[in-house]
């Protein structure tokens, strides 16, 4: 499969103009050095505005101190253990919550799009469990389930949810007509029709959805520990807030980027490795030249 | 064999009223015979395929497959749609074999059948393509294939080429009449195109403008085997064409002075 394109974009890329692969390059050094210097406003606005007393490091941190209260987690450890176990913990949650929210998702959205009567019974309950901001449900879980790992197992799962659950919804609702008619007239059962036509139709939507949820889930399990653990990243952003650090709390919220960052990464890896049918589509890079 | 008698087609609009899209519509298509429909657009040509292929039921009158009513869409049928209906998440191979899997065969036995066929339509060493790597002509030897490995005793083909150029058409034509000489199933074929109607069938029916009812019956008794690019230049075809065309084209006059004024009701 890629070797018919790598065939077929050969012959376009000779013809390209020198002239046109030299502005290319040149814009894309531009970009580089465009985003350098965002960087080095904004941090380094940070830095000097706090340094002059411009803003108060006392409510806004330091990126050098940030930076210091990072190295001194991952060196010498937390309050609460290493570093890494908080990380471990985060994750630990999160993935769990992650996995039952959309397979939860999946299944139910898919069974909603193929089952009118199902859907027009649980429809109204649905949209008003879904109307409540269920990320209060968190302090009940906290009360419920304990400081553990199943309150914040729960709160992941409720927020991925719905996320998934609609779109699966959607997504099974949305399959072309003739797709559905030729497979019943070929002989499909209506269990081989939802496996093998309604449900890699919906992945479309549903792997879409998969970026969203799984920024969900981790902040299911950070507000989770926030409300009351015993160990886990949420738990060092409450404690450093509690003790008036506020480079704590920005340097938890730094890993917390990076995770986000990779699963992200590892998200689109899947996607690209499920929907490998889709014919290939321009990347921002092409499109924006 | 195919039989429709007094079959009657009624939808419900959207803005509530009722459309018939058939009425009262007679015809017996023989074992084994080619049969094709021509009418103007909007004249219930598609509406009489589902109904033959059980994915409709009909408002009144019956439809029945060698004897028996239509009730739900039978094992011995096969449609080939005007859209693509391949899955473009399976390759080829795996759309080929999907009918045989689906009615239970184990995965070699269907693979090795897909492979016999996907030779037939000219596709050896496509397996393992996807459907949006092939061209539209390819697209339609699939889903030929697709219909064909099932062996159906009646075949639906609602259009099938409309959405391919001429020359295209004319090769895949011809590809459908050696495959329908090789299984030889009952065939209606759907199409507003009078010239390739004649070319393929061994007769012709024409339908009024909506709602549709059988308006002309023609048996075509040109020579078989048939080269479609070329049988057109046959002075038995001209004489025929001039003929069915007399009848299609009250038809076509009524169906487009309709469009025309609805389009100035709107306006």
């Amino acid at each position: 499969m890629t070797t018919t394109h790598a065939e077929s974009a050969a012959p376009a890329a000779s013809v390209v103009d020198p002239r046109f692969a030299g502005r290319v390059r040149r814009r894309r050094v531009t970009v580089h050095l465009a985003r350098a210097a965002v960087f080095v406003i904004i941090f380094g606005g940070w830095q000097l505005c706090t340094q002059l007393g411009i803003v108060d490091q006392f409510f806004f941190g330091q990126p050098t101190k940030i930076v210091r209260q990072a190295v001194t987690w991952f060196r010498d450890g937390t309050p609460y253990g290493s570093l890494w176990t908080q990380i471990g913990v985060t994750i630990e949650e999160t993935v769990i919550g992650f996995v039952i929210g959309v397979a939860l998702g999946v299944v139910l959205g898919i069974a909603l799009g193929r089952v009118r009567l199902l859907a027009d019974v649980l429809g109204p309950y649905i949209k008003v469990v879904n109307s409540i901001p269920r990320i209060v449900l968190g302090a009940i879980l906290t009360v419920a389930f304990g400081l553990g790992l199943e309150s914040k197992v729960l709160l992941v799962i409720v927020l991925v949810f719905f996320s998934v659950f609609f779109n699966a919804f959607q997504g099974a609702r949305e399959v072309d007509g003739n797709l559905i008619a030729n497979a019943r007239i070929l002989g499909a059962s209506p269990g081989q029709v939802t496996r093998q036509v309604v449900l890699p139709s919906a992945f479309t939507w549903i792997l879409a959805s998969l970026h969203v949820s799984f920024g969900f889930a981790l902040i299911g399990a950070i507000v989770g520990e926030y409300m009351g653990a015993q160990q886990g990243l949420g738990l060092l952003i409450a404690q450093s807030q509690n003790t008036f650090n506020p480079n704590g709390v920005f340097a938890a919220m730094f890993v917390i980027a990076i995770i986000a960052l990779v699963a992200e990464g590892l998200i689109t890896l899947l996607e690209r490795r499920l929907l490998a049918w889709r014919p290939p589509v321009s990347t921002g890079d092409t499109a924006g030249v | 064999m195919i039989e429709l008698r007094g079959v009657t087609k009624r939808f419900r609009t959207p803005a509530g009223g009722v459309h018939t899209a058939l009425a009262d519509l007679d015809l017996t298509i023989g074992p084994g015979e080619f049969c094709a429909v021509v009418g103007p657009t909007g004249c219930g040509k598609s509406t009489m395929a589902t109904l033959i292929a059980g994915l409709e039921r009909p408002s009144a009158g019956v439809v029945l497959v060698d004897g028996e009513p239509v009730d739900g869409i039978g094992r011995r049928t096969g449609f080939v749609f005007q859209q693509d209906a391949v899955l473009p998440w399976k390759t080829v191979l795996d759309n080929v074999s999907a009918g045989p899997r689906f009615r239970g065969a184990d995965r070699a036995t269907a693979h090795e059948q897909a492979r016999d066929w996907l030779r037939r339509v000219g596709l050896a060493g496509f397996e393992n393509r996807y459907p949006h790597q092939l061209s539209g002509g390819m697209r339609k030897r699939v889903a030929l294939a697709q219909s064909f490995i099932n062996e159906p005793g009646i075949l639906l083909l609602d259009e099938p080429f409309s959405a391919l150029d001429v020359q295209t058409r004319s090769i895949m034509a011809d590809e459908l009449l050696a495959l329908w000489q090789l299984t030889r199933p009952s065939v209606v074929f759907i199409t507003h195109d009078l010239e390739e109607a004649i070319a393929l069938a061994d007769k012709v029916v024409v339908l009024s403008a909506g709602p549709g009812t059988v308006k002309a019956v023609h048996q075509i008794d040109l020579p078989r085997p048939r080269t479609v690019a070329e049988i057109r230049f046959d002075p038995h075809f001209i004489d025929l064409y001039q003929r069915i065309w007399e009848v299609l084209r009250d038809e076509v006059r009524v169906a487009y002075a309709r469009q025309t004024t609805t389009v100035e009701e709107y306006a």
